[in-house]
């Protein structure tokens, strides 16, 4: 196959950047998208040109580290990551725009490599139970229907890639926010910081600059491991239930 | 050196609960007084930073990719052993013990071993707790499954996803202490050196990937939880950042690596399609309990998946079947691998020559696409995903793949290397699985260093030392370190040689992977050894590493580590040459059953070889620890 690629260079956060053309003659079907780019980048350094920049580690769809908006999608075409994407999904003589991820709260750090480290001071904040390792009762004292357990899990497999906000024209990090609440709300073990947990982490989202949710549903169809709108929903009603109820707002009246 | 493994003495069952006992404690207002350096947040560095940081103690935490939550435990599947016998069906710690012993080919440390079968059943406790979903049956209590050809159901899991589950649960304790301010996290941040004054480690040197800067870090203790070195191999099933560096500067300090040669092979995996393949992808090994083994009897080269639908059985040979039938496709991970090359060296390989079939026409005609979906359906996606090919209608193509190493730096009872102060947890020490791993045994041991072992050794330490005891940054030993380091990175940039980096990586992997690989006789072994040689001396003079030190550099950082990989492989080779007995994934053509199975010379070789590095040029002086088997008989392992 031979392709055309545009692809997004910026030397560094503060520098201006541009897209750069490049002609790739020796592309095949079977190769990944990442290492289409791999033989190109041994090209530009066969021709002493600096290699493209991006973000890579487990190239089997779970680390969430690779990225790319490619061709106006979070990881290309298919609802799979970047690295599970294989150019027999590309036709021999196309065009292909590859972009960093673009909103305010990831910004560019070089070429197609962003900084998503907004996700991470989220997750502080409250994306865990407050459990200290040892002194815990066995694992079969709570029992937890199994439909439960399921549903939780689905919001557990998140992988923080951040497609969501990719995919969202606000730049929304709800579904990734709304994934972790809802996994802890539906388990037992999330209950008792429950509150605490969707007000915390909103704010923080929030604080960060990510955008409101339109109902646009990019991301539920961007996201490359399935997560649901309804994560959005459950934590709409946890927050807003949390805002009503929590202690704060019940012992805040007098003083 | 004499090599003292401080296991203490006694009945294997008490020898922990007596350990613990005897550890001196630190007083908990003076924990606040301490510093611990935590390399890696995998599931043995994030369980260990966050335990440290619940204890009182101030952590720095490293890794090198973006978030804590991207190290590699996160793509294991199968799921986590442990001995809570929820199923009646007859475990206990004492056979998980038995059976991780005799899994390793009786070349690990019983007590280490009986240890973490102990702290296995602690471990979902904690994960439960913390709110891993695991897999559940109807009346909500915990689902179980057989792994690995296990005889008993001690296998927790969460869908084909366990790995992820439980390093998102130690990353969200890793975060609570974040937020409590007691671990300071470094991401994007690689270790380059270990910095040892006065026969203790002191601290470490790190480069800050997107600044470039080195810096110097200093602690009273350094725990190295930095993973396997599989991608010595260049393909291997390791994410592609994986690397030795941490572990390999730290031996150049004094900390001996223990059995380098033990690596696993995977026997599931899918087959190399061309030289643009970066990596190689896992497929569960549960495949193996429906889909059949096997490749024509006669050579029939670049035969395909739809051609061989026509082949009737008469001309096929099962062979794992034929040579072993009471396990059948079930035999072990490196039994499974060997029996696969071998077909293939003998030219009977399929598509590329290097790929055996796993067939699931017989499991679809006896239980319908339906179950098979049900039961694999997310493997077989991937499957065609990657290979563009429909399992459903023909056998996939399998061929084995570098999965895990063995070894690692060499620890004591107490995780603790040769060098004071420098413990190593999880993949990277050498400790608890001898020379082959049993399946769902990797994550239970990074979790049993981290939340269950190292809280308590590294107290003992501490509290000998006392908090005084601590070299600042300002200490030459530091500034010469950091020099060091700058003089590397400066050496690498300036080559600009005319191969690129990964044209070493991928002749580094090919010789280790066709040398010391499945299979390694003197003769090869010592081709490698020649070739390793000419390869080190070339990558110094002729590798091209564009860019500047002082910005995001993916080329620079891979050089520094394709650097390590080929000492580290050099030593392998050494390793793998000494072993003159077969054991485990260690398979020396020379020591072989008349069966052609692997043949361990337990009067000669039951040790560990523990490497010491003795200068730039010299060659590395082996070491060895005795073995002493007290609870369990050696035996030949047989699976016909």
């Amino acid at each position: 196959m031979k392709i055309t690629l545009k692809v997004w260079r910026q030397k560094n956060k503060e520098s201006k950047g541009a897209f750069k053309t490049y002609q790739h003659d020796h592309v095949s079907e079977d190769m990944s998208f990442l290492e289409m780019i791999d033989v190109l980048n041994e090209e530009l350094i066969k021709k002493n040109e600096d290699p493209i920049a991006f973000d890579h580690d487990c190239r089997e769809g779970i680390c969430g580290m690779c990225s790319l908006y490619i061709n106006g999608h979070p990881h290309g075409p298919l609802q799979t990551t970047t690295c599970q994407l294989h150019m027999r999904s590309f036709n021999d003589g196309q065009t292909i725009t590859i972009e960093p991820w673009r909103a305010k709260a990831f910004p560019v750090v070089k070429d197609l490599v962003v900084d998503r480290t907004a996700f991470d001071r989220i997750q502080q904040v409250g994306g865990y139970v407050n459990v200290n390792t040892g002194g815990i009762p066995d694992a079969n004292e709570i029992p937890i229907p199994k439909r439960i357990a399921d549903e939780a899990f689905d919001s557990a497999t998140c992988i923080g890639c951040g497609a969501c906000v990719a995919a969202c024209k606000n730049a929304s990090a709800m579904l990734f926010v709304g994934a972790k609440i809802s996994q802890f709300a539906l388990l037992p073990q999330g209950q008792v910081e429950r509150k605490d947990r969707a007000e915390k982490m909103v704010a923080q989202m929030d604080a960060e600059g990510f955008g409101s949710c339109t109902n646009t549903y990019a991301c539920e169809a961007e996201c490359p491991k399935g997560i649901k709108i309804a994560n959005i929903a459950r934590m709409n009603r946890e927050y807003f239930g949390a805002m009503l109820t929590s202690y704060e707002v019940e012992s805040g009246g007098g003083d | 050196m004499k090599l003292d493994s401080k296991v203490p003495e006694g009945q294997i069952a008490e020898k922990w609960t007596k350990h613990k006992f005897n550890l001196k404690l630190v007083n908990p207002a003076n924990k606040r007084k301490y510093e611990v350096i935590v390399v890696g947040t995998g599931l043995a560095g994030a369980s260990a930073a966050a335990s440290l940081a619940e204890l009182g103690y101030n952590v720095k935490s490293f890794c090198f990719q973006d978030s804590p939550r991207r190290a590699h435990s996160i793509a294991a599947q199968g799921g986590i052993n442990a001995a809570k016998n929820y199923q009646n069906d007859g475990d206990s710690i004492y056979r998980l013990f038995y059976d991780t012993v005799k899994g390793g080919d009786y070349r690990s440390r019983e007590a280490n071993v009986y240890r973490l079968a102990e702290t296995s059943v602690s471990i979902i406790d904690q994960c439960v707790a913390q709110g891993v979903p695991f897999a559940r049956e109807y009346g909500g209590l915990l689902a179980n499954r057989s792994f690995g050809g296990a005889q008993v159901s001690r296998t927790f899991y969460a869908r084909g996803q366990t790995g992820q589950q439980l390093l998102l649960g130690a990353y969200g304790a890793l975060n609570r202490q974040i937020a409590n301010g007691k671990v300071k996290m470094y991401n994007r941040s690689e270790m380059l050196d270990l910095v040892v004054v006065d026969g203790k480690a002191r601290g470490i040197i790190t480069r800050d990937l997107i600044t470039g800067k080195v810096e110097a870090h200093s602690a009273h203790a350094v725990l190295l939880c930095t993973g396997g070195y599989g991608n010595v191999f260049f393909l291997s099933t390791n994410a592609k950042g994986s690397n030795v560096t941490a572990a390999w500067r730290a031996h150049k300090k004094g900390a001996f690596f223990g059995n380098p040669c033990f690596t696993q092979i995977h026997p599931t995996c899918i087959p190399v399609s061309g030289d643009h393949q970066s990596k190689l992808t896992l497929m569960s090994e549960s495949l193996r309990n429906d889909g059949r083994v096997w490749v024509p009897k006669k050579a029939m080269p670049g035969l395909k998946s739809k051609e061989a639908m026509a082949l009737p059985e008469s001309e096929r040979d099962y062979f794992l079947e034929r040579k072993y039938p009471s396990f059948g496709n079930l035999v072990p991970r490196d039994v499974a691998s060997r029996n696969a090359k071998h077909v293939c060296d003998e030219g009977r390989g399929v598509g590329s020559g290097l790929a055996v079939f796993l067939d699931f026409t017989d499991a679809i005609k006896r239980d319908g696409e339906d179950l098979i979906r049900a039961k694999y359906g997310n493997l077989f996606d991937m499957y065609a995903q990657i290979t563009g090919e429909n399992p459903y209608k023909g056998p996939m193509m399998i061929y084995p793949a570098v999965h895990y190493t063995m070894g690692g730096l060499w620890v004591d009872y107490n995780l603790s290397t040769t060098v004071p102060g420098l413990y190593a947890l999880g993949e990277a020490n050498f400790s608890d699985h001898g020379a082959n791993r049993l399946g769902a045994s990797a994550l239970m041991q990074g979790l049993a260093d981290g939340y269950f072992v190292i809280p308590y050794t590294i107290g003992d330490y501490l509290a000998n030392i006392g908090w005084k005891d601590k070299i600042e940054t300002d200490h030459p030993a530091f500034k010469e370190s950091i020099d060091a380091v700058n003089e590397r990175v400066k050496k690498l940039l300036s080559i600009k040689g005319k191969k690129t980096v990964d044209e070493f990586h991928r002749v580094l992997g090919l010789t280790m992977w066709e040398y010391c690989g499945m299979s390694r006789s003197e003769e090869g072994l010592k081709k490698a050894k020649k070739i390793i040689h000419d390869l080190k001396a070339e990558f110094w003079t002729n590798v091209n590493v564009l860019g500047s030190p002082n910005e995001l550099n993916q080329e620079l950082e891979k050089a520094g580590r394709v650097a390590d990989f080929i000492e580290l492989g050099e030593l392998m080779v050494d390793d793998a040459l000494s072993r003159t007995e077969s054991c485990g994934g260690h398979f020396r053509e020379e020591s072989q059953t008349p069966e052609g199975e692997a043949l361990r010379k337990d009067d000669e070789f039951a040790f560990v070889s523990a490497w010491e590095y003795m200068g730039e040029g010299q060659p590395e002086v082996l070491n060895k620890e005795e073995l002493k088997f007290e609870n369990v008989k050696l035996t030949q392992r047989s699976y016909k």
